[in-house]
């Protein structure tokens, strides 16, 4: 039976809130993202939500989607729908600012604490450093390299939920790609800032975030890496 | 601060070494056991095949002090993230629980190799 509209529920408010309902005309090839763009433009131009390129690189439109966090630029309406709904909601384990608009800033914030910059050692007009596409930590640095930031593997993460000082799966797989690159001169210092309980060691590999990225990365092995790279840095002295 | 990095990633590096000892220990345990009750539960057979062998005794001081040292680190992750105790007090209850596990093995293991007022 085809449809014509579609019943969308929409958290409106900040932590305290309730889900509103709107009824919206359901196009071909419709995304999420398309859906509450149309709500904010023809229902409720008061609607707050985040989006910039609508094409899966700048990580910014994530939200709940039926209970499950996923990037709504490139969530196609007819996949996600249950009985004919769609619910969305903030993405979790962040503070709401407003509506579908969460605070981003715990998440970047801890992405610096994990090391996520690279700090170059080259000295000032040395020449390109090589590194062989083929070697073990260039395979593993591309591995990783994908992430755009979008949060839904920290919304996903059930340890996130409950230790607020956990770096999450995306910071940890920031520090792994950089781990593995041979130009950066901070390893010891990045390796102990992602040990310990609030970092690689308190993972429970339970993959929530491998089941939800987008870009399908693979945050639990990167964090696996980082568990043996800082047990090697332990034995050898240089941790 | 860096020494207690180090520490926590001694911890797990010790829970990760002591669970590749119980990986052994535990499958020789309930294989030795399983072939033991075959011709019926017999507390004389075990103890005959216990006392006086130091290969077993070896044995079970490897598996008491693997076990020792995995179960309470375990415990200390969970009650690290499942309750408001302070680190303080989450160490002290592991450490107690370690030393409860190691004497209790270590007691029954001697005992079992030495016999009655052995250990």
């Amino acid at each position: 039976m085809s449809r014509s509209t579609i019943d969308v529920s929409v958290w409106r408010g900040r932590r305290e809130g309730r889900f509103v309902e709107y009824r919206v005309p359901l196009e071909d090839n419709q995304t999420v993202l398309d859906t509450v763009t149309w709500i904010q433009r023809h229902a409720d131009p008061t609607l707050a939500y985040r989006f910039a390129c609508r094409v899966g690189m700048c990580g910014s439109c994530a939200m709940t989607v039926n209970g499950t966090p996923r990037w709504t630029c490139r969530t196609h309406v007819q996949r996600v729908l249950h009985d004919g709904r769609l619910e969305v909601a903030p993405l979790a384990n962040l503070e709401v600012i407003k509506d579908l608009a969460v605070d981003m800033s715990t998440f970047f914030d801890k992405m610096a604490r994990a090391g996520g910059a690279f700090e170059g050692e080259a000295a000032p007009g040395a020449d390109f450093a090589v590194v062989a596409p083929a070697s073990p930590e260039r395979r593993a640095a591309d591995a990783a390299i994908e992430c755009i930031g979008c949060g839904v593997c920290y919304a996903a993460c059930d340890v996130v939920a409950w230790n607020p000082d956990y770096l999450g799966p995306a910071a940890l797989n920031r520090a792994w790609s950089l781990v593995n690159d041979v130009r950066d001169g901070a390893r010891r210092e990045r390796l102990r800032a992602v040990s310990g309980d609030g970092g690689c060691h308190g993972c429970h590999t339970q993959q929530g975030c491998v089941r939800h990225c987008p870009k399908h990365l693979d945050p639990t092995a990167s964090i696996a890496g980082l568990k043996r790279t800082v047990a090697r840095a332990l034995l050898k002295g240089d941790l | 601060m860096t020494a207690a990095v180090r520490t926590e990633a001694w911890l797990w590096l010790a829970q990760r070494a002591s669970a590749a000892v119980l990986a052994v220990t535990v499958c020789v345990h309930l294989g030795t056991m399983i072939w033991a009750v075959q011709g019926g539960l017999d507390a004389a057979e075990i103890v005959s095949r216990l006392r006086g062998h130091g290969g077993w005794l070896a044995f079970y001081c490897s598996f008491t002090i693997a076990a020792a040292v995995h179960a309470p680190l375990g415990v200390r992750a969970v009650l690290r993230e499942w309750t408001p105790l302070r680190t303080t007090s989450v160490n002290a209850l592991s450490a107690a629980l370690a030393l409860a596990l190691l004497a209790l093995g270590l007691r029954a293991a001697l005992a079992m190799f030495a016999g009655p007022g052995g250990a």
